[in-house]
C-alpha cells in the first residue's frame, strides 16, 4: 500500500480555484434555514480567507446516490473579510452513526485556509434539537463545555429559521475539531 | 446556550471514544517556522470522528459541471498566455490503491511570472491577461486526471526574510468518502526552494514529503508541443479507521 499523499495549506488564494462551486448545496426555498457565524483564529481577529466547506444529509438523513440530483449534500462558503460565513439549506434528518445508531441531524464542516496545514473538520449540530442531541454518540463522547462549541444556537423565526455558530481555530473558546482523516 | 444535556447512561461510551488514540498529523497544524500557522492550529487535541454515513460518502460533482475544456488553463481567453506549456497528469487512488473515478480535481496557480489573478496578490510581477490560473477535471474510470497550464513561477512571500514560495500547483480533490477529502501542493522536480521552504519541509515523512514532487515523464509529454510531468495522489490520511457497517 502507498503512503498517502500529505496535504499542505491551500493558502491566501484559495479563492481562485475553488470560487466556481461555492453555494451548490443552497436551498432557498420552503423548509430552507440559515447557518451562519464567523471563523477566529487565536487572537481573535477573524479569518477571512478562508473556504469552508458543508457536507450534510438530506431532510430524509440521505445522501447522494440516494438522493437524486439537484441535491447536492454540498455546499462552499468563502469566508467575507470579517470572517462571516452564511449557509442556506435545508435542515438534515437524522442519519445512522458508525454502529448504525442515529445521529442527531448535523453538518460536517472543513475549514481551509492559509496557515492550515491541513483542513479543519469539526460539526454542526442545531439547538433545537435537544431529545435527538442528547442521544447523539458523538456530542456524548465530549465533555459538555466541549459539546457546546457544536451547536448552532436557533436564534430567530423570520422570514426562516436562522442559527448561529461561530467557530474558533484556538484559545479559550477553542471549537471540538475532529482528525480528518 | 440550549444545547445537549447528556443522558447518565452515555459515559461509558465517553470513555471508549476518547481512549482512542489520534495519530499526529503530518504535517502538524502547528509549524513555527510557517508563521501562518501560529493563531490558526488548534492546541487541544483533535477527537476520533467515529465513521458514520455522513462520513462514508462524499459529493458527487457531474459532467454537467465540469466541462472538458476545463482542464486546459492556456484556454478560454483572447489569446494564449505566456510561458512554458505544460501537460500535468496522473491518477488519484484510494488508501487501499483503487482508482478513485469519475471524481472532481480542481488547481490553482500562479501564472509563469510568479503572480495570482487575486487582488491580494501584491507581488510585482506582471499579470498575464491570458491566464486566470483555474482549472478543473472529473478522473476518468481508470483515476486518471490529466491538465495542460504554464509552469508557474516562484514567488516571494512575507513569512521570513528573503522567502520564496518554490514553483507549485495547488491541487484539491474528492475521494469516495469524506475523509479523504485532501487539500495539497504539487511541485517540480529539481526545485532550488524546496528544501528551504517551511511548508514543504513541515511534512516529517520524508518519504511522504518525496510525492509531493511531480516526476517529469517522456511519455506524458507531448512531441513538439509541451513538457508532460506526472503527479499520483494517493487519498486517505496516515490512519484510516477500520469500522465494521
Ligand atoms: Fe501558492
Amino acid at each position: 500500500m502507498t503512503t498517502p499523499t500529505p496535504s499542505q495549506t491551500a493558502g491566501p488564494f484559495v479563492s481562485i480555484g475553488t470560487a466556481w462551486a461555492t453555494g451548490d448545496a443552497t436551498i432557498d426555498g420552503e423548509g430552507s434555514v440559515v447557518v451562519s457565524g464567523k471563523v477566529f483564529d487565536g487572537a481573535g481577529d477573524p479569518v477571512g480567507d478562508a473556504m469552508m466547506e458543508f457536507w450534510q444529509a438530506d431532510a430524509e438523513g440521505r445522501f447522494p446516490p440516494e438522493v437524486p440530483p439537484p441535491w447536492s449534500g454540498f455546499a462552499r462558503v468563502l469566508t467575507a473579510p470579517d470572517g462571516s460565513y452564511q449557509l442556506v439549506t435545508l435542515k438534515p434528518g437524522a442519519v445512522p452513526g458508525a454502529s448504525g445508531e442515529s445521529q442527531a441531524p448535523h453538518i460536517d464542516v472543513s475549514i481551509f485556509a492559509r496557515g492550515l496545514q491541513q483542513r479543519l473538520v469539526t460539526r454542526a449540530y442545531f439547538s433545537d434539537e435537544g431529545p435527538a442531541n442528547a442521544t447523539d454518540p458523538v456530542l456524548a463522547a465530549l465533555p459538555e463545555a466541549a459539546r457546546a462549541t457544536l451547536v448552532a444556537e436557533r436564534e430567530t423565526e423570520e422570514p426562516r429559521p436562522a442559527y448561529r455558530l461561530d467557530f474558533w481555530l484556538q484559545g479559550g473558546k477553542e471549537t471540538v475539531f475532529f482528525a480528518p482523516w | 446556550m440550549a444545547g445537549a444535556t447528556m443522558a447518565g447512561g452515555q459515559s461509558s461510551m465517553r470513555a471508549e471514544m476518547t481512549s482512542l488514540d489520534v495519530p499526529a498529523p503530518d504535517p502538524a497544524y502547528y509549524c513555527p517556522a510557517y508563521r501562518s500557522t501560529a493563531l490558526r492550529s488548534p492546541k487541544n487535541p483533535l477527537r476520533i470522528l467515529p465513521a458514520g454515513l455522513t462520513e462514508r460518502r462524499a459529493p458527487v460533482f457531474g459532467p454537467s459541471r465540469v466541462r472538458p475544456e476545463d482542464a486546459d488553463l492556456t484556454a478560454g481567453l483572447a489569446g494564449e498566455p505566456l510561458g512554458e506549456r505544460v501537460v500535468v497528469a496522473g491518477e488519484v487512488l484510494d488508501a487501499a490503491g483503487r482508482p478513485v473515478r469519475n471524481q472532481l480535481v480542481e488547481i490553482w496557480q500562479a501564472n509563469a511570472s510568479g503572480r495570482y489573478n487575486h487582488s491580494m496578490d501584491k507581488h510585482p510581477a506582471p499579470l498575464d491577461p491570458n491566464f486566470a490560473g483555474a482549472g478543473r477535471c472529473l478522473t476518468d474510470d481508470l483515476g486518471r486526471y490529466r491538465f495542460i497550464t504554464i509552469k508557474p513561477g516562484p514567488y516571494p512571500w512575507q513569512n521570513h526574510h528573503n522567502a520564496w514560495r518554490p514553483a507549485h500547483i495547488h491541487f484539491s480533490v474528492f475521494g469516495t468518502n469524506f475523509t479523504e477529502r485532501l487539500v495539497t501542493q504539487m511541485y517540480f522536480p529539481g526545485d532550488p526552494l524546496l528544501p528551504l521552504d517551511p511548508i514543504y519541509q513541515s511534512i516529517r515523512d520524508k518519504n511522504a514529503a518525496l510525492a509531493l514532487v511531480s516526476r517529469f515523464d517522456l511519455g506524458t509529454t507531448v512531441e513538439g508541443w509541451a513538457l508532460g510531468y506526472r503527479f499520483d495522489i494517493v487519498l486517505g490520511g496516515p490512519t484510516v479507521t477500520p469500522v465494521e457497517l
